[in-house]
């Protein structure tokens, strides 16, 4: 070879180098699941909201500090109670190029309320989406909604033609099990586009560089690498290998920050821990007692009282959580400190009770738990299961991976779950409408009540804001009294990063990689 | 004196095997922590009061208690205790019973179906023998490890989830002897090969004794060495093998763990200082094998020095 070659050849490898270096930025982010679906209405679940967040936009957004501001419109007025008109950016493009129009926002919030869109909750008060012009939405709701705006925060735009041509007009059917296009494809016009999907191993966004909004961030690449196994992750974060950390196990904290180079940042996490019980099955089907002892509210105490929530706390949180009365956290309309005090810890009383409801030997369930879902779930579990056997009550643990602990929970398998729960309109009525309302669809311990029905009504309908909360408070008040579930604790997150990796932590465990640096 | 009035004891003591024994302190050491760990595992319920398999005889306020000689350590948890208030010891002599129990079945699955095989295969030749030990070659090019895993995800595939968990044990035993078989087939074929050509097998065969006599009475006895001293190796790698198959979650359910189990749940703590909850078990499954192997070395050096 010609030396002068050979210094080309040198060269071209120094520029490679050298541009690579100092221009691409690239953010490696592990957490231990990843996301279920990229369809943007098929899954209601926080890393996969996480994910659709980043490639996708809604009508309005909430921003680093939580309130709502506008995102795909400008700007949105009430012409009557129950009829609000949007007024659209015009300067908005899709990842392929294609414009956003009325057109996309009016077929995006149909195809949520489709019959397999799992976002089809927030928005079922609203009767009819209309294109007013190209630019301009009308959304008609059943009687006045005081918290559309929050609820509309979480509805995904995703563009109409490629929906079409690629066969995605309706929602990915996730709880039949069905694989479509839009599941490991996604067209949005958010800061990043996905160009890599590996599901559970790699999934590469890029930034998109015809962004309509101020780019703030200076990151060319996010790769999203899930790791399961907690040590595996803290030692992929310590070695370099990984740049941020968005579920740092917490028996780790101290070891991440006694080193130089990594930070860590804690907030409450808008999410509380709970566990169900059906009460509505006629037979549990993994007792042996051949009824259901759920359906009577002394057992629901008895085990509630059986749980030593400090001990959960101190030791396998480690302190890192805060015990909770009810499934909803400081900061959500209808929470107050009276109604978030739990029942005392008794395990005397918790036999009497066992005894008074006829079950004085206990009895035996299984507990499904997910393994790779929320802060030392099946830890918790395995707790859980030591403190019913001191009452009685033979708990066999069933700890498995997300994806099917929820479709099998979905699918009504459980007789006894671990479940969590976030509320993203920060709105005690988005609760009441999953979990308490009848035959709503992650109400899997078949919780009924009339009265609660009708308060559910009464917070959709309401803007008298006084009488609203008044209605808000007795529905709270009847389903902690009825024990309809078993609240454990509000979680804590912590985030763990290199020190010049800035990701804004944000209460409800989704980073915004459009407000995020590398240094 | 006539030999015949000898005691079993007085036999063994001028035998070869217990002068060679008597003069190998490896020997002894091992075997002596052998059977102090083999009476500990099986007998456990009356070394420790603790029963860590009872999830409601836990307490979770004990959890992450270090070592009894460390600061924080309490005198009634010698080795500390694990993330839900397990004694660690009770913890590991109960896990170790487990990894024996599956170790020493997975090595006798392995020995009666290799040797089964093996010695007729050596013993009547032909088309059969040719099968069988292909077979054994195929297998030997599948790691044993992956045909272990193999094996237990066509379990769990076939095996209803209720079920799983009651026969993970005999899958467990199943998995590992099967992947350790055709050590035992080349072994005992090759030994059958050198003693059907002898004259007491010849001289068997000309009074007509049967074949399955001529096989299991005769020359099953004069292979025993080589199959002995492979059998024992095989223990302590059906033990590694049980220990890496739990590690790796497909093993025995962690709420009756075994050693492999202990130490997958301990590497969670890896970083957050309570070492003691990976570090005992793992060095106990170190010692133990160790041990098998050493004992399986000096059974090589003394039964059979061709295999060296």
């Amino acid at each position: 070879m010609k030396p002068k070659n050979l210094l080309r050849i040198l060269m071209a490898f120094l520029f490679v180098f050298a541009s690579t270096q100092s221009f691409a930025k690239t953010i490696k982010w592990s957490m231990q699941g990843d996301s279920l679906t990229l369809d943007p209405h098929a899954q209601n679940e926080g890393p996969t909201t996480m994910v659709s967040r980043q490639i996708y936009e809604a009508l309005v957004t909430r921003g680093l500090d939580m309130s709502i501001g506008p995102q795909l419109a400008t700007e949105w007025k009430t012409t009557s109670p129950t009829t609000w008109v949007f007024t659209l950016r015009e300067d908005v493009i899709f990842h392929d190029g294609t414009p956003m129009t009325s057109e996309d926002v009016v077929f995006s919030l149909l195809r949520a309320q489709q019959p397999t869109s799992d976002f089809k909750e927030y928005i079922s008060t609203v009767t009819s989406v209309r294109a007013l012009g190209n630019y301009t939405v009308q959304i008609k709701t059943k009687a006045p909604n005081p918290i559309l705006l929050n609820q509309l925060s979480n509805i995904f735009v995703m563009s109409k033609k490629w929906a079409t041509d690629n066969f995605a007009i309706v929602p990915q059917n996730w709880d039949a099990g069905q694989e479509t296009f839009s599941a490991t494809n996604a067209m949005g016009t958010g800061p990043f586009k996905i160009t890599l999907r590996e599901p559970n191993t790699k999934t590469v966004f890029k930034k998109n560089g015809k962004w309509w909004g101020n780019v703030e961030h200076n990151i060319t690449q996010i790769h999203l690498l899930p790791i399961k196994n907690a040590a595996t992750r803290v030692a992929a974060l310590l070695s370099g290998e990984i740049d941020i950390v968005t579920d740092a196990p917490v028996q780790d904290l101290a070891r991440i920050k006694s080193s130089a180079g990594h930070k860590v940042e804690s907030t409450p996490q808008m999410r509380t821990i709970f566990l169900g019980m059906d009460q509505a099955a006629d037979q549990l089907r993994t007792g042996n007692t051949g009824d259901n002892p759920f359906k009577k509210k002394e057992v629901r105490q008895a085990l509630y009282q059986a749980i030593d929530i400090e001990a959960i706390k101190k030791k396998v949180m480690r302190g890192l959580s805060e015990p909770a009365g009810i499934i909803t956290f400081p900061g959500v309309t209808g929470y107050t400190k009276a109604l978030d005090k739990r029942l005392p810890y008794d395990v005397n009383a918790a036999k009497q009770l066992l005894a008074d409801a006829g079950y004085p030997d206990g009895f035996e369930v299984e507990l499904r738990c997910p393994n790779d879902r929320y802060v030392n779930d099946e830890a918790i579990c395995t707790a859980v299961v030591g403190m019913l056997g001191k009452i009685g009550v033979k708990v066999n643990l069933f700890a498995q991976t997300k994806s099917k602990h929820f479709k099998e929970l979905k699918d009504n398998q459980g007789d006894f779950y671990m479940l969590g729960w976030g509320v993203p309109t920060l709105d005690s009525h988005y609760v009441f409408h999953y979990l308490y309302e009848s035959g709503a669809s992650w109400n899997k311990v078949n919780f009924s009540d009339a009265e609660v029905d009708a308060a559910i009504r009464v917070m959709e309908g309401e803007v008298d804001l006084d009488k609203r909360n008044a209605a808000i408070a007795k529905a709270w008040k009847i389903v902690r009294d009825n024990i309809a579930y078993l609240p454990l604790h509000h979680q804590v997150i912590s985030w763990a990063s290199k020190s010049n990796v800035d990701v804004p932590i944000r209460p409800n465990n989704e980073p915004l990689f459009r407000f995020s640096r590398v240094n | 004196m006539d030999s015949k009035n000898l005691t079993l004891f007085n036999r063994i003591k001028d035998s070869d095997i217990y002068f060679s024994f008597i003069k190998s302190p490896t020997a002894i050491i091992s075997t002596f922590i052998l059977i102090v760990i083999f009476f500990c595992s099986f007998f456990v319920e009356f070394v420790t009061p603790y029963n860590p398999f009872d999830p409601s005889s836990l307490s979770l306020m004990d959890a992450f208690t270090p070592p009894s000689w460390t600061e924080d350590g309490l005198a009634k948890f010698i080795l500390g205790t694990d993330g839900q208030g397990r004694d660690m010891l009770a913890t590991i002599l109960y896990g170790s019973r487990i990894s024996l129990i599956v170790g020493f079945s997975a090595v006798i699955f392995a020995l009666v179906l290799g040797v089964g095989l093996g010695l007729s295969a050596g013993y009547f030749g032909g088309k059969y023998e040719m099968i069988v030990m292909r077979l054994t070659d195929v297998q030997l090019t599948v790691p044993s490890i992956l045909m272990a895993l193999l094996v237990d995800g066509i379990a769990r595939g076939i095996i209803s989830r209720e079920l799983h968990d009651e026969m993970a044990i005999y899958v467990l035993i199943f998995a590992i002897g099967i992947s350790e078989w055709p050590q035992f087939a080349r072994v005992s074929r090759a030994a059958t090969l050198v003693e059907k050509n002898k004259d007491y097998v010849s001289a068997s065969t000309i009074i007509g004794v049967s074949n399955l006599i001529i096989m299991f009475k005769h020359i099953l006895p004069n292979i025993l060495r080589p199959i002995l001293v492979i059998g024992t190796i095989g223990l302590a790698l059906a033990i590694i093998a049980e220990a890496t198959l739990s590690f790796l979650g497909v093993g025995v359910p962690p709420t009756t763990p075994s050693l492999g189990t202990l130490i997958r749940l301990g590497n969670d703590f890896l970083f957050s200082g309570e070492w003691w909850i990976t570090f005992f078990p793992a060095i106990f499954l170190v010692i133990l094998a160790f041990s098998i192997n050493l004992l399986g070395d000096w059974m090589r050096d003394t039964l059979n020095p061709k295999l060296n």
